[in-house]
């Protein structure tokens, strides 16, 4: 059809100007893209998180332990299947800035989290061993941990020099699942804190346990917490993924700023293509004019606008959502562990097709309405 | 020539604003062109004589008066039907050629049957003869920049004629081409006016131009000076 | 003979939408770059003013932070008698042996919990710190369950008014004061009696001592011999030095943020004003090609068209700045990566950010612009005359 001719032929006119206009478009779209994807990463946690695990802690902060013996008094209540135990450990791998979570957990922890993949054999060598540790599949893959390393970490909360073997290697269900990570058994910490330091011994971080119905997850929740209340630890359950998502909460203004910032590159591409959609009808209001004259209508001269507007943001759209996944990958590797999950989602491309087409739209809104109104005789008038 | 004239302009009149000031360009001009008539409008700059032109295709409406085409008031057409009746009306030929820069010669004639029904074979078909017209078959798929003047006007000659409108106007057609080119343009133009029996309505200030016309109106500070003329 | 700026100037005037859209785009791309400067800025004027410059902060070894640290009463009881400590007023030593814990409370803006930092504190913890004012109730008393809260605390969560109570570890706690602490990390505390908290919390050691040096060159020898003294397990810092060093990661994650942000939004940027430029030089090729015929040179042609680009982002910039400074007025709150504690900070604008800011809206002017002036300047003089 002439109108997809003209438009095609239009956008082309101007090589450069075309050319840089889907350059920023290109460069907009991936950083809008990326930026996206690291909230998502935020979220990480919570989206691996499951409705079915419950995590019980200590009411006045994390800071604070829950004694051992709440153990069997949480495994008592109605509706909870397994009590894990699990300690944040907190430890440096030779520099701070190798940082990755290390858990010292009871050993029926692992049947919590199905998700976390692991050989029999290996299971049984790191059960056999208590000074055995896992390492998550992507945590082998950057340092390079194989099983039988020994992995020294210098601790923090919990003071000295530990070392730990490894004794497996977990690999993730699916993409969701934190592989970045190191478990070890909870009591090799606590018979080594016993001597060192007794006063943080027979302490745990948080309970994780199982629930044989999700639906029954408030319900359970608050019966565990009124076990312990006014007793000296008092306690809060919740399900793991408002856990998790507590964390989120804690830098909610960080990660509102960076949605914020995304979608303030999307309005700065827009002023860029508007300009150059505006500049471009305006040169052509001779041609507009004629076309009128030969019996064209505005609507014709409106898609025109619309059509090259959008064909344009298309290509800088498309090359922008493809060059997305590589940039992750980049950005991924350069950030080091700062995010365990770095994936870009489906969503995330839909928004950023979305906004495409949000800026084809508004960038052309002006020119379109210019190009439709244009009256015949002034136009022709008009020097290009 | 025929019994009633084609084109019949009664008591129109047309002024333009500027800012505060009401500026009157054409006053109670009355007017008939026959159907085979090829007439030149000439006056000074500012006479109007553009102004009058762009009434009669119907690209811009008067303040008052009557204008019938073929006995139709146009000035009484709404605006969407107004450019339905140029499509099919009138064949425009302007002093800068006016192609669209992104189409060939072929596609630039093209162009006018694109609002009508036609297949694109019949269109392929009419568009080869408008070529051949103006004898540029040999550079259909060149783009107006690769033409000279002369050979873009007789591009847009041929686009003017291809839905065999029923007026043919043109405003200041030679007014950018050297003298060669001016007369190839011409001769075509009497061409089609003898030979089709084309009416045609040309604007000029070159009176060796409108030489080239059966007959010359004049107009002066939007009057015609020789009255009545048939 | 140049090129009168009043000529470049009116240009810009004379096509306003594309000037607005062009220094509209750029004018964010600078709110955003200045945003991300004042925030470091407030976020290292909050830690590195934190303390004075005379006191040590000292913790046990392989800690990061107070709160993952322990020193035992005999411990602290040694280094307070260290000879480097000053001596108040009442003979005994100026130190503050303090506990610090977090607490969750809810932030007013996510309405969700964050950490707070509570701080025990000795009867000499609030003299150390002579930069923490009371400025509404009064100061706790000593042995009873009263607390007193930093400003950002009492703005950022809810029941930290005065009168109000917080219920943790199974006691009322009431709020008898407010204390301002001049925008340092302070503020997002709230401190009550060491010896109440240790007790409430059930802890038998504290976490960490503040002392005031005897004299400011001590601090060597202080921190020498707490390192080899067998009897310890702890290493001392300046106490700004401390809390500056905890701001590290947060700060560095704001700058890389920051930096690839601007890096990324000033190409969208100067492509902008590329395309503006490129159109300007393209609709005034007659008027170029005059200029040219009347005798300014080829560098005066280049000159006009750089400073109209640069005029354009210098517009820009100090839009884009103007409402950056109106960040001033926001605070900002989000919990550290390394305490794990909600720390409030604000946008500080320094001169040197509205240089750095202005110098790089120009920049990008000038870059944006450099090609389009080169091929204004390059033209040939009969061409430009010729086009239409």
């Amino acid at each position: 059809m002439y109108l997809l001719k003209l438009i095609a032929r239009n956008a082309l006119r101007h090589k450069l100007r075309t050319i840089l206009t889907v350059v920023g478009l290109t460069i907009a779209v991936l950083a809008y893209g990326l930026l996206n994807t690291v909230v998502d990463a935020w979220y990480a946690g919570a989206a691996a998180a499951s409705n079915a695990r419950l995590v019980t802690r200590n009411a006045i902060s994390l800071v604070f332990a829950l004694p051992l013996s709440y153990e069997s008094r949480i495994r008592g209540v109605d509706g909870v299947t397994l009590v894990a135990r699990s300690n944040w450990f907190g430890g440096i791998y030779r520099e701070p800035k190798n940082f990755f979570a290390q858990f010292a957990v009871s050993d029926n922890y692992l049947d919590l989290y199905p998700e976390l993949v692991l050989p029999a054999q290996q299971r049984s060598d790191y059960l056999r061993d208590r000074k055995g540790c896992l390492v998550g599949r992507q945590l082998a893959n950057q340092f390079g941990f194989k099983v039988g390393d020994v992995i020294p970490i210098k601790g923090t909360i919990y003071p000295g020099t530990w070392e730990f073997v490894v004794r497996g290697i977990l690999d993730g269900r699916d993409e969701t699942t934190i592989t970045r990570q190191l478990l070890f058994h909870w009591e090799y910490l606590n018979e080594t804190v016993r001597k060192k330091t007794p006063r943080q011994a027979d302490q745990v971080g948080v309970y994780v346990f199982g629930v044989s119905n999700p639906d029954d997850a408030a319900a359970i929740s608050r019966s565990v917490d009124s076990v312990f209340k006014n007793s000296l630890a008092e306690t809060l359950t919740e399900t793991e993924q408002a856990f998790q998502l507590g964390f989120v909460a804690m830098s909610n203004q960080i990660i509102a700023a960076i949605r914020v910032v995304s979608y303030v590159v999307i309005v700065i591409i827009m002023a860029v293509m508007a300009n150059a959609m505006a500049m471009s009808a305006r040169e052509r209001t001779v041609e507009y004019a004629t076309l009128k004259a030969l019996g064209f209508g505005p609507a014709f001269l409106a898609l025109l606008v619309f059509g090259e507007s959008i064909a344009i943001c298309a290509i800088g759209g498309s090359l922008g959502i493809l060059a997305t996944p590589p940039a992750a990958s980049l950005f991924k590797q350069a950030t080091g562990g700062v995010f365990p999950i770095f994936n870009v989602s489906v969503e995330t491309i839909e928004l950023q097709a979305a906004c495409t087409l949000a800026i084809g739209l508004a960038a052309a809104i002006v020119p379109a309405l210019h190009a439709a109104r244009v009256r015949i005789v002034e136009g022709l008038r008009a020097i290009g | 020539m025929s019994a009633a004239p084609l084109v019949e302009i009664s008591h129109v009149a047309k002024s333009y604003r500027r800012g505060v000031q009401i500026v009157p360009v054409l006053t109670d001009i009355t007017l008939e062109i026959g159907e085979g008539d090829f007439i030149a409008l000439m006056g000074p700059s500012g006479s109007g004589k553009s102004t009058l032109l762009n009434l009669i295709a119907g690209i811009d409406r008067p303040d008052s008066g009557e204008l019938r085409v073929d006995g139709l008031d146009i000035t009484r057409l709404p605006e969407a039907a107004l450019a339905e009746w140029r499509a099919a009306n009138v064949g425009f030929i302007f002093q800068f050629y006016n192609l669209m820069p992104v189409l060939t010669a072929f596609e630039n004639i093209e162009l006018p049957l694109v609002l009508t029904h036609l297949t694109r074979r019949e269109r392929r078909e009419r568009v080869g003869l408008a070529l051949e017209m103006v004898s540029l078959a040999d550079r259909m798929h060149h783009y107006p920049s690769e033409l000279s003047g002369g050979q873009q006007q007789r591009v847009a000659i041929a686009r003017a004629l291809i839905t065999d409108p029923t007026l043919i106007v043109a405003d200041e057609p030679t007014g950018d081409l050297d003298r060669a080119s001016a007369e190839e343009v011409l001769s075509m133009m009497q061409r089609l006016n003898m030979e089709l029996g084309k009416t045609i309505i040309m604007v000029t200030h070159d009176a060796h131009a409108a030489g080239a016309a059966k007959a010359i109106v004049h107009l002066e500070k939007g009057e015609l000076i020789d009255g009545k003329f048939r | 003979m140049a090129i009168p700026l009043a000529y470049i100037a009116r240009n810009l005037w004379t096509r306003r939408l594309t000037t607005t859209l062009t220094a509209g785009g750029l004018a964010l791309v600078v709110f955003v770059f200045a945003a991300v400067l004042m925030l470091d800025a407030g976020l290292k004027k909050t830690l590195v003013s934190t303390g004075e410059h005379d006191n040590v902060v000292v913790i046990r070894k392989g800690a990061e932070t107070e709160v993952q640290s322990a020193i035992d009463r005999n411990q602290a009881s040694i280094m307070e008698m260290h000879p480097s400590v000053a001596i108040g007023a009442d003979g005994r030593p100026l130190a503050s042996k303090e506990e610090v814990v977090l607490i969750s409370l809810v932030k007013i803006s996510s309405n969700k919990p964050s950490n707070v930092v509570i701080r025990g504190i000795s009867p000499t913890g609030l003299g150390l710190r002579p930069q923490v004012k009371l400025v509404a109730g009064r100061m706790f008393k000593a042995g009873s369950s009263e607390i007193i809260v930093g400003s950002s605390v009492a703005k950022g969560f809810s029941g930290t008014q005065i009168g109000e109570h917080l219920r943790f570890a199974q006691r009322d706690w009431t709020v008898v004061g407010t204390f301002d602490a001049g925008g340092s990390g302070f503020d997002s505390e709230i401190w009550g009696d060491v010896d109440q908290l240790m007790q409430s919390f059930r802890r038998t050691s504290y976490s960490s001592m503040v002392v005031r040096l005897a004299q400011t060159n001590l601090f060597d020898r202080f921190k020498a011999d707490i390192d080899v003294d067998p009897r310890l397990a702890d290493e001392a810092k300046r106490e700004q030095a401390f809390y500056s060093d905890q701001s590290k990661a947060l700060s560095t994650f704001i700058n890389i943020l920051g930096f690839t942000l601007s890096t990324i939004f000033s190409i969208a940027a100067m492509i902008g004003a590329m395309i503006t430029m490129y159109a300007s030089v393209a609709n005034r090729v007659a008027e170029i090609g005059t200029l040219r015929a009347l005798g300014f040179k080829r560098i005066n042609v280049l000159a006009a068209f750089l400073v109209e680009a640069m005029l354009l982002a210098l517009v820009g910039g100090i839009a884009g700045l103007g409402c950056a400074a109106l960040m001033q007025f926001a605070s900002f709150s989000t919990t550290n990566f390394q305490t794990f504690a909600d720390l409030s900070f604000r946008f500080i604008l320094t001169p040197t950010i509205v240089v750095k800011t202005l110098a790089f809206s120009v920049t990008m002017g000038l870059i944006g612009g450099f090609l389009p002036a080169m091929r204004a300047a390059r033209m040939n003089i009969v061409d430009a005359l010729r086009a239409r």
